[in-house]
């Protein structure tokens, strides 16, 4: 079974083992073809949070008449980084599932720029992980839409047992 | 600007589903249709496609996509149902997922809880083969522009 540990003071993390971080952001991530279609950027990585981004591409578009990006995007590149946020969190590798997703769209993204998304696990209980995120261009105090959301833990055994295979 | 906005009425007016959403070039890029029924009104179909997967190892079709697919059918329900040729803004998406997306079609429909003369508020069901598991419900506001 996996190892749960919520005690954030000594707990380990899995991604300060640096071939888990580079199986997560070279392996993993980088295999998830809907980011490839959206063209999704990897950025950073800490304890708990990720960052991860778009750049601008006219298949994006969600409004013909002004040239902005889909809202929907912006939902996909949310979900993205607040999974990472919630791996960048966890003791051991395992997986996990978007409870739910809620997104403020504060104002549209400007043409022709990339879109930044970054996101915080601020809470990781034995089941749940609660997430906050921020999109934004040029100053992540100016952002282009907020997010929260929670995963739940655990949610399969096919990657614990890929994992443990290993 | 304005050539677009004649280009939907029509588009509309002879209901040509598919012009419809060539306008948008993200709901072309994952591969969305709509149809419509006396019945059961407008329809929305996502059919399954491998550039969706979100993730390889279940495999599940990508939340972003689903909510994504969602988001459109509750922008192109509103422009269908109102006399405005003006996209709606979207203001907030919520969604919860009650199942994984898995690698086959997925449908979506809409209701408008409150259609005001500022705000609308939409909520939109998605499911796959069988109509009563919904994989996902979700609600959105928009902000509607006056002409």
């Amino acid at each position: 079974m996996t190892e749960k540990i919520t005690d954030i003071g000594s707990r380990k993390y899995l991604i300060d083992d640096p071939q888990m971080m580079e199986m997560m952001v070279d392996g993993f991530f980088g295999n998830i073809p809907h980011a490839s279609t959206l063209g999704i950027e990897f950025v950073s990585i800490e304890r708990s949070k990720s960052c991860l981004k778009i750049p601008y591409k006219k298949e994006l578009v969600g409004n013909p008449e002004s040239g902005t990006i889909h809202g929907g995007v912006i939902l996909s590149i949310m979900d993205s980084v607040g999974g990472m946020a919630v791996f960048a969190a966890l003791p051991a590798i395992e997986a996990i599932a978007t409870l739910d997703l809620r997104v403020d769209y504060m104002k549209p993204a400007a043409i022709g720029k990339a879109v930044y998304a970054s996101a915080e696990c601020y809470k990781l209980t034995n089941t749940i992980a609660f997430v906050r995120g921020v999109a934004y261009q040029n100053d992540e105090n100016d952002p282009v839409a907020t997010c929260a959301a929670t995963f739940m833990r655990g949610s399969s055994h096919a990657v614990a047992i890929t994992a443990e295979s290993k | 600007m304005e050539a677009s906005r004649d280009y939907f009425a029509a588009v509309r007016e002879e209901k040509n589903y598919q012009k419809a959403i060539e306008l948008v070039p993200y709901a072309k890029l994952l591969g969305i249709s709509f149809s419509e029924s006396e019945k059961e009104g407008l329809l929305f179909h996502l059919p399954f496609d491998q550039k969706n997967i979100g993730n390889t190892m279940l495999p599940a079709i990508h939340g972003g996509v689903i909510a994504g697919f969602m988001e459109n059918a509750a922008v192109i329900h509103l422009m269908w149902a109102m006399e405005s040729v003006s996209m709606p803004k979207i203001i907030d998406f919520n969604i919860d997922y009650t199942l994984s997306g898995r690698p086959e079609d997925t449908y979506a429909s809409c209701n408008i809880v409150k259609l005001g003369k500022r705000i609308a508020n939409v909520q939109i069901e998605a499911w796959q083969s069988n109509r009563d598991k919904v994989i996902a419900v979700a609600r959105s506001h928009f902000k509607l522009i006056i002409e």
